[in-house]
């Protein structure tokens, strides 16, 4: 894997973090109010999730067809994409084929500028942060950027703070941290009630939307044989941001199509429920470019589909990433995002989701090599995912490639793993190890009351253990091993040789 | 019947007590009990890692010792290493060999919970434990193998026992196998969390069909100086047995060894 196009580098933009994985796990840790709104949130998302899909019915055969409806996608993507964007065209709209995350918003940025933009009003999208959008837009003078989505809308007041959760970007702010953004930014002189602050934050985008000359949007999906793009909220702003400007433009992913409006409704009905527990959001838009008998719609539509490291999934093992629909129910279930939140995983996609297409984008190691190995492996996700992809199996692929293919482990830890296949693998060898009476731990074993009863065979137990190991003994106590007289092969032979005698 | 005990090598290693009560209970339900001794590890350690090359000879090797005796059935005492038997066959897919002989083995094994309900018929196994518990549900087990039934029933029926429901009972408790030693910093608060949840049942019984697991939560109760008492599911089911307090499923007895239908357990419900 390489994302070298054109000898630049692709998915620069995806670290929202340079300190190392373990400072940003301490980090997270102490900041107790996000941990707890995290758990919350789950919590919550866990009933609500399970309650939509329940009712739904058939659940798991839902699964499979949306696994059928995006594999089928992916095979076919370069036909798909041709058909999409001709489709486009024939409306009078025009695709860009952007390599690079650069390449995307340098053409983004070009638009504004012909296009005299003053005001652009945007509405939540994944990947108009991976390309670094925003920041490139502000470098037109005298031009604008409102993230109008209420969650982006309060990162991007709160000084382009970083979003941790893919659906629910603000969840590690509480209500009294955006209060105060409101007041030292734009001088808002109510309480924290939720409901008060979005009603002065509306206020505040209407006005915006209205004067607004240029609009950029996400796509949830793109539907081949119509041309059209197909967006899924709960705010009504994305509508918005699509309907008052002239200028319309469109960023999206490579892999964002369906086949026809059949799938795309299947899909939608999928992603309310996983994303956040509905039957559908409160608004689901198809648009595209005005065409001659209609009255409403954007006079320029511009359609900016991105690869950035995307084809580094295709044909490898990491295929079925591009699958993700971005309803963020794997981060939803997951216990490592429950403790470590978005910031955690230092990458703009967080998550499980996360672990495994960070490094694909990135197209190899250096940055988010830890991310992977950040996972019990207990497939919640796996289990969750609405379209099936086998993502604690996708973090295996990468720890294997970066173990056994680029030897990437200290040499120390590298080594006892490596005998430890041995001796997992040479049954002899195995049976040396049970074979010695374990005095080898007596001096580090120690003899105190213990407190979790039959837990431990002898009365001794080990806090303290070398490599890989001290790892167990940093968190948690060891049962000192039985002696060889004592291990269950010793007990199953004497017990055959009674029930024989 | 004949049975391949599937020790694990947590048991053989840390837990003999795990494996002689699975052993004293499948024996009262009438099996033939055979342990390989070549028999070693599912490989997970060192596959999960990444050490995909290393494992391969680890997993060959447990394929031929399960079957070197001509047995019905392998159970296990623990769902995540009979998970991983069962997958065997993937990962030994491209191994002319081993492919096959892999699958034999994966088609006759089963965790042991689901061996003594979905195969032997039992519902009650004759135990009592006068105790109040609760149930760690291990993700491989409920997840990957879909056993989410088996040992709620029989729990169900030991004479004297209370069954608690455990908060946040679908999260993972921080083990994870090698996670547990290469991440300390984020497997502690996952372990935490799971302490913390069944001190809230006021339960003083721990019961799971994982050795890993308990081994993890066990261990950090421990640390914790947090009281608690710890029971693998064949341990209770082996405590203060009488055999006249037996149950079968309907329309099964004892000694019924052919299995007239296996329920999936997969098809049970939605993979939570
Ligand atoms: S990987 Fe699956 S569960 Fe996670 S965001 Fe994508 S579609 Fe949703």
């Amino acid at each position: 894997m390489s994302s070298m196009v054109n000898g630049k580098k692709a998915a620069q933009y995806l670290r929202t973090s340079k300190a190392p994985f373990l400072t940003r796990v301490k980090e997270s840790e102490q900041d107790k109010f996000a941990q707890q709104a995290v758990a919350k949130a789950q919590d919550a998302q866990w009933v609500k999730r399970e309650a939509a899909r329940q009712e739904l019915g058939n659940w798991e055969q839902w699964r499979d067809l949306g696994e059928q409806i995006r594999q089928h996608v992916i095979r076919y993507l370069p036909d798909y994409l041709e058909e999409f964007s001709d489709n486009v065209e024939k409306r009078g709209g025009h695709v860009f084929f952007a390599q690079t995350d650069d390449e995307a918003a340098q053409y983004i940025k070009q638009i504004a500028i012909e296009k005299k933009a003053k005001h652009v009003v945007k509405s939540k999208s994944m990947v108009t942060s991976e390309i670094n959008l925003d920041p490139t837009l502000m470098t037109v003078p005298g031009l604008e950027v409102l993230e109008t989505d209420l969650a982006e809308f309060i990162l991007e007041e709160d000084d382009w703070d970083q979003p941790t959760h893919l659906v629910f970007p603000a969840l590690h702010k509480n209500r009294e941290q955006v209060r105060q953004v409101f007041e030292k930014k734009l001088g808002y002189k109510g309480d924290n009630d939720p409901q008060h602050m979005a009603r002065f934050s509306r206020k505040v985008l209407r006005k915006h939307f209205l004067e607004a000359d240029m609009g950029i949007t996400g796509c949830n999906f793109a539907v081949a044989d119509t041309g059209m793009i197909n967006l899924v909220t709960n705010e009504g702003n994305a509508d918005l941001a699509m309907c008052i400007p002239k200028t319309q433009v469109v960023v999206m992913g490579m892999e964002r199509l369906v086949p026809t409006m059949k799938e795309a409704e299947t899909m939608d009905n999928m992603l309310a429920r996983s994303a956040v527990g509905q039957k559908l959001t409160s608004y689901l838009t198809y648009t595209a470019p005005r065409t001659g008998q209609e009255s409403d719609g954007p006079d320029d539509f511009y359609v900016v589909i991105l690869d950035n490291g995307r084809s580094n999934a295709l044909g490898t093992v990491f295929e079925p990433i591009l699958q993700c629909i971005r309803c963020a129910s794997c981060l939803n279930v997951c216990p490592i995002y429950r403790h470590i939140g978005g910031h955690g995983y230092g990458s703009i996609y967080p998550g499980p989701v996360g672990s495994v297409l960070s490094p694909v984008l990135d197209g190899g190691y250096d940055d988010f090599g830890d991310l992977p190995y950040a996972c019990s492996l207990c497939a919640a996700c796996t289990a969750t995912c609405p379209v099936k992809i086998p993502l604690h199996q996708l973090m295996i692929e990468h720890r294997r490639i970066m173990m056994d293919d680029q030897s990437q482990a200290n040499l120390i830890d590298d080594t006892v793993m490596r005998v430890m296949g041995l001796g997992t693998g040479h049954s002899s060898l195995f049976r040396t190890a049970l074979g010695v009476d374990h005095t080898m731990l007596t001096p580090i074993s120690k003899k105190q009351p213990e407190t979790a009863k039959n837990l431990f065979a002898s009365d001794r137990h080990v806090e303290w253990m070398p490599f890989v190991f001290g790892g167990w003994t940093k968190v948690r106590d060891l049962p000192d091993p039985p002696k060889h007289g004592q291990n269950f092969r010793s007990w199953f032979a004497h017990h055959k040789k009674e029930q024989q005698a | 019947m004949k049975v391949v005990i599937f020790s694990t090598c947590v048991v053989d290693l840390m837990f003999p007590n795990v494996g002689k009560a699975m052993v004293e209970v499948l024996e009262r339900f009438g099996c033939d009990t055979y342990l390989p001794k070549e028999q070693i590890c599912c490989a997970q350690p060192t596959f999960n890692s990444g050490y995909v090359k290393e494992s391969m000879q680890v997993m060959r090797n447990e394929v031929d010792a399960l079957l070197s005796v001509d047995a019905d059935y392998i159970v296990g005492p623990a769902g995540s290493c009979v998970n991983m038997l069962k997958e065997l066959p993937f990962h030994l897919r491209a191994d002319p060999v081993y492919a096959a002989k892999a699958q034999t083995m994966a088609d006759k094994t089963y965790e042991f919970s689901q061996f003594l309900y979905r195969v032997l018929g039992v519902l009650d196994a004759g135990a009592e434990l006068d105790a109040v518990a609760t149930y760690h549900r291990s993700c491989h087990m409920t997840r990957l193998l879909g056993e989410r039934t088996s040992p709620f029933v029989l729990l169900g029926h030991v004479k004297g026992l209370t069954m608690v429901p455990l908060p946040h009972i679908e999260n993972c408790c921080g083990f994870g196998g090698m996670f547990s030693m290469k991440e300390p910093e984020i497997s502690k608060q996952m372990v935490d969390e799971k302490v913390n949840d069944v001190l809230s049942t006021k339960a003083s019984v721990l019961i799971s069909c994982d050795p890993g697991c308990l081994m993890n939560i066990g261990g950090r109760f421990n640390r914790r100086g947090e009281k608690i008492t710890i029971m693998h599911l064949a341990e209770v089911l082996n405590h203060n047995v009488d055999m006249s307090r037996v149950k079968y499923v309907e329309g099964r007895s004892a000694g019924d060894g052919a299995v007239s239908s296996v329920r999936a357990a997969k098809e049970e419900g939605a993979l939570v």
